[in-house]
């Protein structure tokens, strides 16, 4: 390992941030961002975990057009028997424009009887929803839906 | 943090047939503060409900974490089967390690 430059009054650990600065330079300057970003693509890519979703059996209830950003009613129907063999172990919420792309993760199993969770979000702006659903076999359905939000609720407190 | 109590509305019926899929709605009031930091707004430091235990019959039914992403008074829904008579314990975990807890009867028949 090499020593901090002394010469230039650099630490190793300003060195890095600066480099990682350079790396990665703030897109959104209007809000401060304190860590980096976690997107979409990432947050699907460590729950896949390599593994190919299917693009079925995925209900994912919620307005088309939401007036409110604040509270969006959301209901999720997974098709599973729900049996001790075959169950839907996980259910994921991802929002592809929050600031926190994962919104929710309900962990269930075959005592739910029906893969059915129903809970109220936050959106930041118009975008698509994701929802990963993992099962006991080892396969995760997905589903997405765009939503149209009027006032978004980053900016108001809410 | 021992249990500290919350303002909670659960809604499930008091007693259900064996082997009866029951629906389980739970709506506590909370700000979910988080941490926002936007021009006009003071701000407050992150403080919301992370995760949600929901324990039956011997075992956890629901276990649920949540975000930021999560509107304030946090609303969840979900099913289980009625398997015996017992206590339905709903556990929510705040920011900072406090615990709130609150027992449901669930009467099988």
């Amino acid at each position: 390992m090499t020593r901090p430059d002394r010469r230039s009054g650099l630490t190793r650990r300003a060195a890095l941030a600066t480099s990682a600065a350079a790396l990665f330079p703030a897109t959104t300057t209007a809000k401060a961002q304190t860590a980096p970003r976690e997107t979409l693509a990432l947050v699907e890519r460590t729950v896949l975990a390599g593994r190919t979703p299917l693009a079925a059996g995925v209900t994912l209830d919620m307005p088309t057009l939401s007036e409110n950003g604040n509270s969006v009613d959301l209901t999720i129907r997974i098709d599973s028997p729900m049996s001790g063999e075959d169950h839907v172990t996980a259910i994921h919420v991802l929002a592809e424009k929050n600031p926190f792309p994962r919104v929710a993760t309900f962990r269930i199993g075959p005592r739910a009887g029906r893969a059915e969770v129903g809970t109220r979000i936050r959106l930041a702006e118009t975008q698509t929803i994701v929802v990963l659903a993992e099962t006991s076999r080892g396969t995760v359905h997905r589903g997405a839906r765009e939503v149209i939000v009027i006032l978004g609720a980053c900016v108001d407190g809410g | 943090m021992a249990s500290a109590s919350i303002p909670a509305r659960i809604t499930m019926p008091a007693e259900a047939r064996r082997g009866e899929i029951i629906e389980i709605r739970v709506l506590v009031r909370h700000a979910m503060d988080r941490a926002i930091d936007a021009p006009g707004l003071t701000p407050v430091p992150r403080k919301i409900i992370h995760t949600l235990r929901v324990t039956y019959d011997g075992a956890e039914i629901l276990h649920m974490d949540l975000s930021p992403g999560i509107a304030a008074n946090p609303y969840v829904a979900f099913t289980t089967v009625a398997t015996a008579t017992g206590e339905v314990v709903f556990e929510w975990l705040e920011d900072g390690g406090a615990v709130y807890e609150r027992r449901q009867m669930l009467t099988v028949t």
